[in-house]
Order: C-alpha cells, then sequence, then structure tokens
C-alpha cells in the first residue's frame, strides 16, 4: 500500500493561516490502514487546528470528512454540496488523492496534510517499511523476491558493492545490505548460480523517466 | 478512612485507559478544561494486556501535540495505582491540582457543549 | 592487450607492477594536481585519479587526469556511476580517450550520504559492473548503448576495485567472476590489512583460474598514525583491520609511529608479492603522496621499468 506519515503541525498551521472555515478530509484507503489519514487521524488534526487556533484567538471552523477513497471520482464527487462552503480543503489523502481533489474542485484551493513516503508493507504495528518504488518493470524473478532498486541504497541491479559489512549497508548500520538479503535467500533457494548472471542495464523508460505512466485496459474501458 | 479528593476535578470513567485515545484528550481540552490526567492500573496489571501502556504512549504523543502548538504539556500526565489504593488515588489529585493551580488557567476559552459530547463518546 | 595503455603493455610483459593515487583538489588550481604527480613520477607505473571521493565535490577525475597526461604520466580514470546517467558516461569515455586518456576505473561510488552534499539524488542508472560492460561495448563493438556505431572507437584499459573483506564474503570470489565476465582486464583492491582473509580469496580465484583471466594489483595505505588507524578501522566502510595491526602501532612512541607504519606496509608488500596471482601493487597513501617514493624504493621495486 501507499505509506505516508503527517506533515509538521506548524506547516500545516502555516499554510492555513489565513483560512476561517476548513474541510478537512480523510481516505479510508491506504492512509487509514497505515494511520495517516483516516478518520482518527482527521479528528486528532482538527482538534489540534482548532486548539492551536483558540489559544491564539483566532478560532476556526472545521468541517471533518472521511471519503471511501480521493483517487475515485465517484467519492471525491459527494463533497460537492458542501466544499464551497470552506475556503480552502486540507486533504490528509495521498499525493494522488490531494491533486484527483484539486482536479475535481478546480476554484478550490487544496493542501496537503500529510507526506505521500513509499508503497511498503506494515511490519509491525506501527512500524513501515518500503519495499517497491514502482519501477515498472519487476525483476523480483531474478532477485528471489527481494528488490534490489527498493533495498539497495544505490539500487545496484549487480551488488553487493564493498561497503556492505556483516549484513548492514555503509549508509546506516539500522539498514540491511539488500544483496545480502537476496543473496541469502538465493542460497535458501538453492539459486546462487544465479548470482552470477549478470543483470543487464535496466530500461528506465517504464519507471518516472518515462514521462506521466498510464495504463489502459481496452477489455474495461467504457 | 474517608479521604478526599480536590472538588474541581471530574471523573470520566473508561473501562480501560487503553480505551482512552488522543482525539478524547485533545477534545477535553477543547472544552476548556485546564488539565487532564489518566489514573491508569500499574504496569503489568493491566486486565486486557498492554492497555496502560498504550494510554501512556498516547499521552507521550499528545504532549508532543501540545508543545508543537504551544500549550503547556503539563496540563497533561499520566498515573498508575492498584485499584485499592486510594490514599494514593488522593495524592495524584491533589499533586496535579497543584500543578496546574500552578499553569494557571487554560488558554482555550470553556465551551460545555464539547465535554458533553465526549462523555456521550466514552 | 591495450596497446594504447602502458599499464596493459607492463602488465602483459609480466613486469609487476606499481600503481598510486592522486586525489584532485577541491579548487581550480592545477599546480596542485601537478605537484601530486610529480611526486609519483618515477616511481609508480600509473596513477589513479579519483572521482569526486567519499562524495566530497573535487575537480573533475577526467580533467586531472587531462593535467596528468600532459605531464607525461599514465593516469588510471576513476570513474563512479553515482553522479552520471548513461548518456554522460558514454560522452566522458569519449572526452577522455579523445585527451589519450587509456585507463579506466569502474566504480559505483560512496554513497552521497558520506559527502558534502547529502542531500543530492544519485543517479544509479547503471551499476560498476553494467560500466565494464559499456566501456567494453563501446571500445571492442565500436557501439554506442544505443546500437549506433562509434566513429573512432575509446581504446580504455578497463579495471574495477574490488574488496575482498566486504560481506558475504563468500561471494567476493563469484562477484569477481562476474566482474571479469562483463570484461574486466584489472582489478585494484581495497587497502589489505587482514593478511590471511586476502590470502584466502586469492586462493579462491586460483581454484577457478580467475588470477589468469585478470590482473590483480593488491592495496596497500600505510598508516601515519594510531588516530588514522582507528579512524579506518571505525568511519571508512568495508575496512577490515585487525586489533593486533593497531596495538603494534600503539606500542610505539607517537613520533615513531608513522614510521612505523611505513614498516607495517613494507612488510605487507612483501608478503603481497610471494602470493601467486598478485600483478602488482596499488599504494594508495592517502594525502602522504611524498612518501610514496620512499615505500617504492625500500620494497625493491624501483627502477621501474620503462617500456
Amino acid at each position: 500500500m501507499v505509506i505516508g506519515e503527517g506533515k509538521p503541525i506548524e506547516e500545516i498551521l502555516s499554510m492555513i493561516s489565513d483560512k476561517k472555515k476548513l474541510l478537512v478530509v480523510g481516505c479510508k484507503g491506504c492512509v487509514t490502514v497505515c494511520s495517516a489519514g483516516g478518520k482518527k487521524e482527521v479528528e486528532v488534526l482538527s482538534s489540534t487546528i482548532r486548539l492551536a487556533r483558540a489559544k491564539d484567538n483566532n478560532p476556526i471552523e472545521i468541517k471533518e470528512e472521511t471519503l471511501e477513497r480521493q483517487c475515485d471520482t465517484e467519492y471525491l464527487v459527494l463533497m460537492r454540496g458542501y466544499i464551497n462552503n470552506y475556503d480552502a480543503v486540507l486533504s490528509l489523502a495521498c499525493g494522488a488523492g490531494v491533486q484527483y481533489c484539486a482536479e475535481m474542485y478546480k476554484s478550490k484551493i487544496i493542501l496537503p496534510a500529510i507526506n505521500t513516503n513509499f508503497v511498503g508493507v506494515t511490519e509491525k504495528q506501527g512500524i513501515w517499511t518500503e519495499r517497491c518504488q514502482t519501477c515498472g518493470n519487476c525483476i523480483l524473478d531474478r532477485t528471489g523476491g527481494i528488490c534490489p532498486i527498493t533495498r539497495c541504497a544505490k539500487s545496484l541491479l549487480n551488488g553487493p558493492c564493498g561497503g556492505s559489512s556483516l549484513g548492514k549497508c555503509e549508509i546506516h548500520k539500522d539498514i540491511s545490505c539488500g544483496w545480502q538479503l537476496i543473496y541469502d535467500r538465493l542460497k535458501e533457494l538453492g539459486l546462487t548460480d544465479a548470482y552470477e548472471e549478470i543483470i543487464p542495464l535496466k530500461d528506465w523508460s517504464t519507471s518516472r523517466d518515462g514521462g506521466l505512466r498510464r495504463i489502459v485496459r481496452e477489455d474495461l474501458t467504457l | 478512612m474517608r479521604a478526599e479528593y480536590p472538588a474541581s476535578i471530574r471523573i470520566v470513567r473508561v473501562p480501560c485507559t487503553g480505551k482512552v485515545d488522543i482525539v478524547f484528550i485533545l477534545k477535553t481540552l477543547e472544552s476548556g478544561v485546564d488539565g487532564i490526567y489518566i489514573v491508569g492500573c500499574e504496569e503489568g496489571n493491566c486486565h486486557f494486556m498492554v492497555g496502560n501502556i498504550r494510554a501512556r504512549k498516547r499521552i507521550v504523543k499528545a504532549k508532543k501535540i501540545l508543545e508543537t502548538i504551544g500549550l503547556e504539556p503539563e496540563r497533561i500526565e499520566m498515573f498508575n495505582l492498584s485499584a485499592g489504593d486510594g490514599v494514593k488515588f488522593v495524592n495524584i489529585a491533589k499533586e496535579m491540582t497543584e500543578r496546574i493551580l500552578k499553569l494557571g488557567p487554560s488558554s482555550i476559552p470553556r465551551n460545555a457543549v464539547i465535554m458533553e459530547d465526549i462523555e456521550e463518546a466514552i | 592487450m591495450i596497446p594504447e595503455s602502458k599499464l596493459s603493455r607492463l602488465l602483459e610483459k609480466g613486469e609487476f607492477v606499481v600503481t598510486s593515487e592522486c586525489g584532485p583538489p577541491r579548487g581550480t588550481n592545477p599546480e596542485t594536481i601537478k605537484k601530486k604527480g610529480e611526486l609519483l613520477r618515477n616511481c609508480v607505473d600509473a596513477i589513479n585519479v579519483t572521482d569526486n571521493q567519499t562524495a566530497v565535490v573535487r575537480m573533475s577525475s577526467i580533467s586531472a587526469s587531462i593535467l596528468l597526461k600532459q605531464m607525461g604520466l599514465e593516469p588510471i580514470m576513476q570513474m563512479v556511476t553515482r553522479d552520471r546517467n548513461r548518456i554522460a558516461i558514454q560522452s566522458d569515455i569519449l572526452g577522455a580517450a579523445a585527451h589519450g586518456i587509456s585507463n579506466i576505473l569502474c566504480l559505483s561510488g560512496d554513497h552521497q550520504k558520506f559527502g558534502d552534499n547529502p542531500k543530492a539524488k544519485n543517479v544509479y542508472d547503471m551499476d560498476s559492473i553494467q560500466l565494464i560492460q559499456t566501456v567494453k561495448l563501446m571500445r571492442d563493438e565500436g557501439k554506442f548503448l544505443g546500437g549506433d556505431p562509434i566513429v573512432d572507437p575509446p581504446k580504455m584499459f578497463i579495471g574495477a576495485a574490488e574488496n575482498p573483506f566486504a560481506d558475504p564474503f563468500e561471494i567476493r570470489v563469484p562477484r569477481t567472476a562476474k566482474k571479469i565476465n562483463a570484461g574486466v582486464q584489472f582489478i585494484q583492491t581495497q587497502c589489505i590489512y587482514n593478511m590471511d582473509k586476502f590470502e584466502k580469496w586469492m586462493e579462491g580465484l586460483r581454484e577457478r583460474g580467475l588470477h589468469k583471466k585478470v590482473y590483480i594489483l593488491a592495496g596497500v595505505t600505510p598508516f601515519k598514525s594510531v588516530g588514522m588507524a582507528n579512524y579506518m578501522k571505525n568511519k571508512v566502510p568495508g575496512m577490515d583491520i585487525p586489533d593486533e595491526l593497531i596495538q603494534r602501532l600503539k606500542s610505539v612512541p607517537k613520533e615513531k609511529q608513522s614510521e612505523e607504519g611505513i614498516k607495517m606496509c613494507l612488510e605487507t608488500i612483501d608478503r603481497l608479492r610471494k602470493i601467486e596471482g598478485v600483478s602488482g601493487i596499488h599504494v594508495m597513501a592517502i594525502e602522504w603522496e611524498e612518501k610514496v617514493h620512499e615505500i617504492v624504493e625500500n620494497a625493491g621495486l624501483l627502477p621501474r621499468p620503462v617500456i
């Protein structure tokens, strides 16, 4: 899922400093699961904003909402009836949701309340880690199911580099060396011969480098 | 033994301190109260295993939020005691009352409606 | 053999070669690099020019290499894949070759976190093994990565680095094999302090006959002081410095430590020369270039062969 985390309160307060009526909108998708932008986070953030503004004798009126998703127009459209009663929308969705909201409500100021960090997993309750950089051309079949682009700090396709030490990456002692993980896994699978095959230069055009990515499924389009 | 705790304290009963979410603390402050403290069972003696530990972590987080918006984090606190320890309960109440008196009134205006909402929610 | 490269010709002839390195200056004065080059003239066969090592911005490796070449010295241009995409890499290889640079050392490069721009975006369009393949493709097939022919392809003797002390140890030989398959011709190693581990790595290479497919230049770095040894042990990624070496340095008075460090370095060189498959040494006297002559001379490796 998409993992995000709340922006610092100071940053949010400065974004809305001139707003008197605010619509705070969460999303019940990924950001609910990673506790960054669901119903509960909408409540906490709204309450925090009201406290901060009340303390400065500059009260703010807030409407709290949480949509099923913000990356689909069918849910965004539900705000149509009341969105214009507010000076701005503070969205707790991921970057996609914030933008899609802004695309639908062109005359409204849509502000981001969270930073969108990565595509990852819940490692433990309260701990999330990255797994995928959405390069658009998966090579997990060659690397024992562990992604070198994500797990190696240099994204080496033929690692590890000389900085791998006792299973850790040279950049931080708490970060596992991605290539140590890959090699260990290949060993478990009895596939160490695969390690000596050179992975060729990657086609990055399926990644961000190819411009805005788009998928069209003719069997699904109306 | 009949010990008395200060009359300015209003008790909100919860089944376990694990029930106390950050949003309740923030909303209670929004109602204009001057301080809040959570009294849970001794750590290691939670009927629900870790309810009081979760509560403590949430209090830490709530204090951080207050700090970032310039409200005194000392207005909220977490205490632990065993259910039979009435003396400690009174001592905690007195200690917290003294602390709040020193801090003075909250800068948030009173709003009775919010407090009623919270009690209903809990 | 790559006739354009003196290093290649010497190794082909079976000479035990000596290389060293120069870090380019953090400024524009060409005299700085020339001075370092002059200190190394007549005592080494080729000089590595580092490419923004430890991710700290310096004069470019390519231009510092050109300056050495103009002095009649033999540069080994280091190139990291951290800062350039495949377009810039191919372009820089052409440019270097146009200036007569005929040795390249293919590296991934230290992570930018260690340098003076930790907020930089790294490139890593390719890794060091793919860089080896790229240079080989350009040289041997006369082609760009895009498939178009190169008019006058670059003639480069292709090198890479290897750290026998990095983990996991068991892939260090397979990894060297991977680089050989990619087309590497010489390998310079990380500074050797743990001789047992190095010998084990060499044994692994010999078992697979890899020492006959690539020239191994064993890396040495003399300790200046206990402080430097401790710094390298604890702060430099991928270093393996046994405690007894530090104890030995500590056992001599402070003013004698650099002398002891050089003595230890000479003993290491002596042992390295006896190992089958070691074709030369790479003396990395970090900001201590003036000592290289003394080390090479006392190791009995002077005069250097003329070719």
